[in-house]
């Protein structure tokens, strides 16, 4: 999942205060998840802006162009009539909205991660979309969004008692767990391997998904 | 197991040799003088085959370390190991820098991680991490041993260069650690320097666990200059703790309000723990040396040289 966090409300006042009528809208799947776009937290927007809002109203997925343009097709109107649109989505519904609606498009929230949810509030970072990956390697932990340093070679020096550098050693080393997990796994010899450097080749040029 | 690479450095030679080495560390600082820097070198010369000069050391930014590892050796006549972390550089900009240190005669390097930006004093730069350190290992044995760079691109001119790594065997859990270090002598490292010790049976115990590596290993030693330093060391160097009784014995010698009689009860702490610990390195473990980081302290190596070797 898309893991986002509603922006201080006094940055969404500053950055909606030059626009005169604002539509939002709000994201019925990740946002709604993380409760920071979904239909309450749209509610609550909309009532907090009251003085400006046009409309609004929740895409089942804005990311998803076709969504967008099926459920924002009964604003039309509204949403033309707006000077822009306050979107509580991630980045990529930020930009979906901005490119189907053609309007200026406000992101009311920040995209942090793509994350597991343990309980609403309580996400972690486990995917860094890196496009090459290793799980198979590494005991199902991955040193890309789990080490700071992004080690595909760890742990390095910074661990201690398990626990990593960064974050004042409240943070699992994640060489360390994966040490841990292909001790278990008895598949030690997937740890001790060289791996070389990345080819970040393909990855600079593949910003599109095309088949 | 990958062939032996020449001894290219004097460390290396001696080391080679069966030599029971010393060398010393300098810490280029946020200035454009190196007058300080020479200070030490010329100093600690007597003492130690060569000197490790710190590349942007707890991620603070300073001074490259490249110059002052050659200024030293033209100037002072001391071998620099050139410190070199994969934090602030990509691939491009290493390459660059080992083959302009090649140029300039540099014999050694150490191929080091560095602490993460978040600890320094730029904590909002983007730490860059395109290499790991074993993935720069691998890069340097390229240069070094085949003449190519990554790509398998041709380089003109040669890169005699020995390289060293760093392994901390304070790290608890080891095993991973150890594992760690092997992968890296496995694709090309020379030596080992390892993280600052104070516990002998830890410093034992790792180097019995590197044994089958067959890779000298120089044990770090950290003499403290000051209560100031320790006290520093203990809460802020990652994976370093310094031991209870001598920070105390640090902590007594700070209130002697007489300077100089403060320097020489902080001397004499320092070499009732260390003169101890060198010799017992020295005489029962298969090390090849010490690594001393005393930095800005040149002072203690003399009594230490004359006590322990």
């Amino acid at each position: 999942m898309i893991i986002t966090k509603q922006k201080p409300f006094e940055k969404i006042m500053e950055m909606t205060e030059p626009f005169g009528k604002l539509f939002v809208v709000g994201c019925g799947k990740c946002a709604t998840v993380c409760q920071t776009g979904g239909e309450n937290e749209v509610h609550g927007m909309v009532e907090k802006l009251s003085d400006k809002i046009s409309g609004f109203t929740v895409v089942e997925e804005p990311c998803d162009l076709r969504l967008t343009r099926r459920d924002l097709k009964e604003h039309k109107e509204t949403i033309a009539e707006s000077d822009a649109v306050l979107v509580m989505n991630c980045g990529v519904g930020v930009q979906t909205i901005a490119e189907y609606t053609g309007k200026i498009a406000l992101p009311a929230l920040d995209t942090m991660f793509i994350g597991m949810t343990e309980r609403i509030g309580r996400y972690y970072e486990r995917c860094k979309a890196c496009q090459d990956c290793i799980l198979d390697e590494t005991g199902g932990v991955c040193p890309i969004a789990r080490c700071p340093k992004a080690l595909l070679n760890g742990p390095c020096g910074g661990q201690v008692e398990g626990k990593c550098e960064v974050g004042e050693y409240k943070d699992d080393c994640a060489w360390v767990l994966i040490w841990k997990k292909l001790t278990e796994q008895d598949r030690l010899e997937e740890f001790t391997k060289f791996r070389p450097p990345r080819n970040h080749y393909t990855k600079i040029l593949t910003t599109k998904l095309i088949s | 197991m990958r062939n032996k690479r020449p001894a290219y450095s004097d460390l290396m030679k001696e080391i080679r040799e069966g030599k029971f080495v010393l060398t010393g560390e300098l810490e280029p600082e946020k200035t454009t003088g190196l007058e300080e820097i020479l200070v030490s070198a010329r100093a600690m010369k007597p003492y130690v085959i060569a000197a490790n000069v710190t590349d942007n050391p707890l991620a603070m930014a300073f001074m490259n370390s490249l110059v002052p590892s050659y200024v030293v050796q033209r100037d002072v006549g001391l071998e620099t190991v050139y410190q070199m972390v994969i934090r602030d550089r990509n691939r491009l900009a290493l390459l660059s820098d080992v083959l302009a240190a090649a140029h300039l005669g540099i014999k050694n390097i150490l191929a080091i991680s560095g602490d993460h930006t978040v600890l320094g004093d730029h904590k909002g730069a983007l730490p860059v991490y395109d290499l790991d350190s074993a993935q720069f290992v691998y890069m340097l044995s390229k240069l070094i041993d085949e003449g190519v760079d990554l790509e398998g691109n041709e380089i003109h001119g040669k890169v005699p260069i020995n390289v060293g790594i760093a392994a901390n065997p304070n790290a608890n859990p080891l095993e991973p650690e150890i594992l760690k270090v092997e992968r890296k002598t496995k694709i090309g490292a020379d030596f080992i320097q390892t993280q600052t010790m104070f516990d002998i049976d830890l410093t034992k115990e790792f180097l019995k666990e590197t044994e089958r590596l067959n890779c000298p290993t120089l044990i770090g030693v950290f003499p403290l200059k000051s209560f100031g330093i320790a006290d520093f060391f203990d809460k802020y160097i990652p994976g370093v703790s310094v031991p209870k009784d001598l920070l105390e014995s640090m902590r007594k010698c700070k209130e002697e309000p007489d300077k100089e009689k403060r320097k020489m009860l902080y001397d004499e702490v320092n070499m009732e723990f260390f003169a101890p610990f060198i010799r017992e390195i020295r005489k029962t473990t298969k090390a090849a040396g010490v690594h001393v980081m005393a930095v800005l302290y040149e002072r203690i190596l003399e009594p230490l040289v004359a006590e322990t070797m």
